[in-house]
């Protein structure tokens, strides 16, 4: 019972300029949304290392099973002709 | 059967290891990898939020605008590693909540450094240059950790820790080159906290106890002598720089080991200190058990408030 | 009185809002009721003696004894401090914090916004620069009191008992003497009239969304901006002038 009264985690999620995606920094915890966002902003970004920020609550993220990781991601390392370096180019020709 | 898999997992997991492939939240770590880590990244979190008092001790008698901005903004950091290592400690399934309650009733451990009491103005510059130095000294390494949300949170506090060896080296510099009495405050903090600064890289190899299997699991990297000695053969140049006394007469520099030498560490009082009889345990923890228990019902009505507006939203 | 003499009686006033509330705030570090809002209640702590420090930088340029913004914070007796009874407060619980930071920010914000249009090109860069570290603080101390004042039946309680308290303490925010009405005149600040109708607003909307009621007692405290504080004035100097004093003439 007595655990409901504490703050849920968040996920801070941090975009350090205009162009760059939201980054992964660290989580924190906060009773609300709004609070997750000024508190990443004292916690997270204390020397301009952001200028937007998402927050999500840690519970809401659904993560791959890392014992499924050779299933996932090993099929993908066959199909090397998705590569650029697969491909022969003649010699002299540029811009390809 | 189950033996034999927990073997191939653990043999896996070592190769992974030596490999310097990174352990992440998810992946399978044998138990004494977590609760290894579990302890140390909550008493590293402790020792930064335990670590704060001392410093903060002195903020508000800061003697100018600058030095209490410069100090204000140094011991807030220090709240925000504490806040990354419990981040980090999380990821591996240690409530935070808990691991804040085993700090209050004496289970969990901290740095024993922060358990010397600030005494003046000068304190602040040998805190800063000397306990942040020996921090930074430990922390360096600890970037290439094995487990990745420790290594991240520590890259992250190294680069703001720069800030304040810095801050703490100026205030030595002002106050060695300052009047008589100024100089004096300057060897005093230096001779209170030259000791204690040593001891906080451990007990000597020979006497501690995780060190052989930390370092195959690469959680640690150099022995706690080695980061001691490390210490030592920076920190004297700035000592002789300062135009200061080292506080140990054996002090000398080796030239066949191309190392300071220095004299025996007293183990007895450090370990006094870690067992509860230093001169500030029970006030360090009593201020941050306060803190908590005065905190109790604003953390209350805070998700009390969330719950209210959430079923007003559902309804 | 000259306009300089004004200006300079003026940024001192805001200079010291901004220093003793600083200061009070600083206190909290490594105390606060959770390790996120520790660092937050720093955060609006640096920011006040930021701004301290600009304004008496500031005053200590208009100041016919020519003394330097440290000499100002640090070197003056009780008497010629002439910040707000409402700053000087003790932190007392978070609520007695959060409400007496509420009551400052949101009348703050209100002043700033206007002098950041001032004559004085100085004070109008020092607000436009202050106005954007205090319109967050408002939002942050907004919140808070309407989540205790909304939150439990205890949180309710105690914040209630902050307001009673401290909106005594708020009336002297638009204390006015010839300083002002020489300053206004000129366009350099602006006037009461026109700020507390916005402070006002921001109170009643924020106290009402914290279901809070205004005290019954409308009693005004007033007497910093002329020199005559609380009794808790005395030692937040003593701690804060503890090193000028014992150390004179010494650089730090
Ligand atoms: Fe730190
Ligand atoms: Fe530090």
């Amino acid at each position: 019972m007595e655990k409901s009264k504490e703050w849920p985690l968040w996920e801070v999620f941090i975009r350090s300029k205009q162009g760059l995606n939201h980054k992964h920094v660290g989580s924190l915890r906060a009773s609300d949304a709004t609070m997750a966002i000024d508190n990443a902003r004292d916690v997270y970004t204390r020397r301009s290392e952001g200028i937007s920020i998402w927050v999500v609550p840690s519970n809401n993220i659904t993560a791959s099973d890392p014992s499924d990781e050779d299933s996932l991601f090993e099929p993908a390392n066959s199909k090397v002709y998705r590569h650029p370096t697969f491909y022969d180019v003649p010699d002299g020709i540029s811009h390809m | 059967m189950m033996e034999i898999d927990n073997k191939e997992l653990e043999n896996k997991f070592q190769q992974k290891i030596d490999r310097d492939i990174k352990i992440e939240p998810n992946d399978w770590m044998p138990d004494a990898y977590r609760t290894t880590l579990i302890r140390q990244i909550s008493q590293h979190a402790h020792s930064e939020v335990v670590g704060m008092l001392p410093e903060g001790n002195w903020i508000t008698r800061a003697p100018n605008l600058r030095r209490k901005a410069v100090l204000l903004a140094k011991v807030q950091d220090e709240a925000g590693h504490g806040l990354y290592l419990y981040s980090a400690a999380e990821t591996l399934g240690a409530d935070r909540e808990q691991t804040i309650d085993d700090l209050h009733s004496g289970k969990a451990k901290y740095s024993s450094i922060f358990n010397y009491p600030t005494l003046t103005w000068a304190d602040m510059g040998a805190v800063g240059w000397l306990v942040d130095g020996a921090a930074i000294m430990n922390q360096v390494p600890l970037c290439r950790c094995s487990y990745g949300p420790y290594a991240r949170a520590m890259i992250r506090v190294c680069k703001e820790e720069s800030f304040h060896q810095r801050q703490g080296f100026e205030i030595m510099t002002k106050l060695a080159g300052g009047a008589i009495e100024q100089k004096e405050m300057a060897q005093d903090a230096l001779n209170r906290f030259w000791w204690p600064a040593l001891m906080m890289f451990g007990p000597s190899d020979a006497d501690s106890s995780h060190t052989e299997q930390s370092m195959k699991w690469k959680i640690k990297r150099h022995t706690n002598d080695e980061l001691r000695q490390m210490f030592v053969d920076v920190t004297v140049p700035q000592i002789e720089t300062l135009g200061l006394t080292v506080p140990d007469p054996d002090v000398k520099w080796n030239e066949v080991k191309g190392r300071y030498d220095y004299g025996p560490i007293d183990w007895d009082e450090f370990w006094q200190v870690v067992g509860g009889n230093g001169p500030c345990n029970k006030e360090r923890v009593d201020a941050r058990r306060k803190a908590k228990e005065d905190g109790k019902w604003v953390v209350e009505a805070a998700m009390a408030f969330t719950n209210k507006r959430n079923s007003k939203k559902s309804a | 009185m000259t306009t300089k003499e004004a200006l300079y009686n003026y940024t001192l006033r805001m200079g010291d809002d901004s220093l003793i509330l600083g200061q009070r705030l600083s206190e909290l570090c490594g105390h606060g009721p959770i390790l996120e809002e520790d660092i937050a209640l720093t955060n609006i702590s640096l920011d006040l003696i930021g701004q301290a420090t600009l304004l008496l930088d500031y005053a200590g340029e208009l100041d016919k004894d020519s003394r330097n913004k440290d000499q100002l914070a640090f070197l003056r007796i009780e008497k010629q401090y002439v910040n707000i009874l409402l700053v000087e407060q003790p932190n007392g619980h978070f609520g007695d914090t959060i409400l007496r930071q509420f009551l400052f920010d949101a009348y703050r914000t209100a002043l700033l916004e206007r002098l950041s249009t001032s004559k004085d090109k100085r004070l109008a860069g020092i607000a436009e620069k202050s106005l954007k570290e205090t319109k967050y603080h408002l939002k942050h101390s907004s919140e808070w009191v309407i989540r205790l004042g909304d939150g439990t039946e205890e949180s309710h309680l105690r914040i209630q008992n902050s307001l009673d308290k401290l909106f005594r303490y708020a009336h002297e925010l638009f204390y006015e003497n010839e300083v002002d009405n020489l300053l206004i005149k000129e366009g350099i600040v602006p006037s009461a009239q026109g700020i507390y109708p916005v402070w006002e607003k921001t109170v009643n909307d924020v106290l009402e969304a914290a279901t809070l009621s205004l005290p019954k007692n409308n009693w005004k405290f007033q007497g910093g901006r002329e020199g005559r504080h609380s009794e808790h004035m005395g030692y937040l100097l003593a701690d804060m002038q503890y090193m000028q004093r014992t150390y004179p003439n010494m650089e730090w």
